[in-house]
């Protein structure tokens, strides 16, 4: 049990590890949000009334509605992108001395999950600070209720990226992944838009925005963001990440040939 | 015995690429899988290393069925893949470390055994260099003091020296001829028959099956192993 331990804040450590060498990473992963925070919200809230809705109990600017969706954001970009470290370690042989410890696979595969969870959630934080810094300010307890559902919503995102990674056998397809899975899940969800704001246009994108568990993460951080809590999303971004979970540890069974030999 | 491999065969979809392998490699002894490419050793490293799987036939290490009990038998294994697989930002150290703590050794217990097989492979003094300003022949080196961190009864290694120049080529396959002679059993994929000693143990494959298992001086009689093996791997087997 121990053993597994050392293996697991190793694992972790590596992780956070290989973060301080990309430096260049963080900074993207710092500044997309930004831009969309300090320009493309600032434009937008001209353009979108919002009216008060849950968790919501005062009329708030466009800048505060999109914050937690950009938390979700930081979360999901850093998921695919841990998951495309995943490939990039199959193709450069790393994954083999991971996977060839001898402690169970489902471990080894849950232990560097936590590692890309805790690097987003460092980067979801020092967002929020810089966002604070600019006026955007959410009240004390909602940053400490905010963590739960973060390493929630952390989890559930890095789950996706490690099951999609076990499914894509070369870097180059990974672009794809980049067009078919982030962007529809960003767009498609509440992170931008309150969902009745998208019914208001079509009933068959706020269907699609409803299901997408995207949009459940973004709103467990949002009610969670003001000390509230959403039992529905909760559920949802639980359910999605045994799914991505269960289908991550399916992708790299030995018995399918994930690893196979070139 | 150490390793003992019986009946094996695996298939990439209806591509046969092992057919019934079988051999042992035992303690204290080198023997060399000689095959051409293609021959079907990387296969036979992955299955020997849990990365495939296959349901006919038996891999067993130290007394450990691959199948039945995983974890013990690559517990008592120690492999060098044939591509590097160590990370160039981190340092010789700090790679070996990583490995420790994924085979349960905490910083504490690791040290003492990082030291022991750095000096045992002639590169206790390039312990804090990062990998990436190592050269190939000494990436080798790190990473079989790696496989050695935690006292395995099996080392396997699969080509190891491609890519390496003539003198890190021999400095290696002289050093892991040392291991076996100190007690452990190596298993040694190559595609080159130079790799070779008269008194190593020699399995030669060609296409997914094995065409010899025997002392090398056995195998080649009084014919220079290189001739040999060029005329059983000729052959459609």
């Amino acid at each position: 049990m121990t053993g597994a331990l050392t293996a697991l804040f190793a694992i972790i450590a590596r992780e956070a590890l290989r973060f301080v060498h990309q430096r260049e990473r963080f900074v993207a992963a710092l500044v997309r949000p930004l831009v969309w925070l300090l320009v493309f919200a600032a434009g937008f809230r001209a353009a979108l009334g919002l009216s008060i809705t849950p968790p919501y109990q005062t009329y708030i600017t466009y800048e505060t509605y999109i914050v937690p969706g950009l938390l979700g954001m930081i979360l999901l970009f850093n998921g695919m992108q841990s998951s495309l470290s995943l490939v990039y370690d199959r193709e450069m042989g790393s994954m083999k001395v991971l996977l060839t410890a001898p402690l169970p696979r489902w471990w080894l595969l849950f232990a560097k999950l936590l590692g890309s969870t805790a690097i987003s959630i460092l980067q979801a934080y020092v967002f929020l600070a810089v966002a604070a810094v600019f006026g955007i300010r959410l009240l004390a307890v909602g940053y400490v209720a905010m963590l739960p559902a973060l390493v929630l919503a952390g989890l559930m995102l890095g789950a996706l990226g490690l099951a999609l990674s076990s499914f894509i056998k070369q870097l180059e397809n990974f672009a794809g992944v980049m067009n078919f899975v982030i962007f529809p899940m960003f767009f498609l969800s509440s992170a931008l838009y309150p969902l009745w704001k998208m019914a208001e246009s079509s009933r068959l994108l706020h269907d699609i925005c409803a299901f997408n568990p995207f949009t459940h993460a973004v709103e467990l951080i949002r009610f969670a963001a003001y000390g509230d809590f959403n039992g529905m999303a909760l559920l949802w971004t639980l359910l999605a990440l045994a799914v991505f979970g269960a289908l991550a540890v399916w992708g790299y069974d030995p018995a399918r040939g994930m690893t196979r030999a070139r | 015995m150490t390793l003992h491999v019986d009946g094996v065969s695996y298939a990439y979809g209806a591509k046969p690429a092992l057919d019934g392998v079988g051999f042992r490699a035992e303690r204290g002894r080198f023997t060399a899988l000689l095959g051409p490419n293609g021959a079907g050793k990387s296969t036979l490293f992955g299955l020997l290393s849990g990365l495939l799987t296959t349901r006919s036939g038996r891999i067993e290490v130290a007394g450990h069925d691959m199948a039945r009990a995983p974890r013990a038998a690559l517990a008592a294994m120690g492999i060098v893949f044939q591509q590097t697989t160590l990370d160039l930002d981190l340092t010789v150290r700090q790679n070996l470390r990583y490995f420790a703590a994924l085979r349960g050794l905490s910083g504490r217990a690791a040290g003492p055994r990082i030291d022991a097989a750095l000096e045992r492979l002639n590169m206790a003094e390039r312990a804090g260099e990062k990998v990436r300003a190592l050269n190939g022949g000494h990436r080798r080196r790190t990473e079989i003091a790696r496989a050695l961190l935690h006292n395995p009864q099996v080392l396997l290694l699969d080509e190891p020296t491609v890519g390496l120049d003539a003198a890190a080529r021999r400095g290696i396959t002289d050093h892991v001829h040392d291991l076996a002679r100190d007690g452990m059993a190596v298993l040694w994929a190559t595609h080159l028959t130079d790799e070779v000693a008269a008194d190593d143990h020699l399995l030669v494959l060609h296409r997914g099956r094995v065409l010899a298992d025997g002392p090398a001086t056995d195998v080649t009689g009084n014919r220079p192993l290189a001739e040999t093996f060029l005329t059983m791997t000729s052959t459609p087997a």
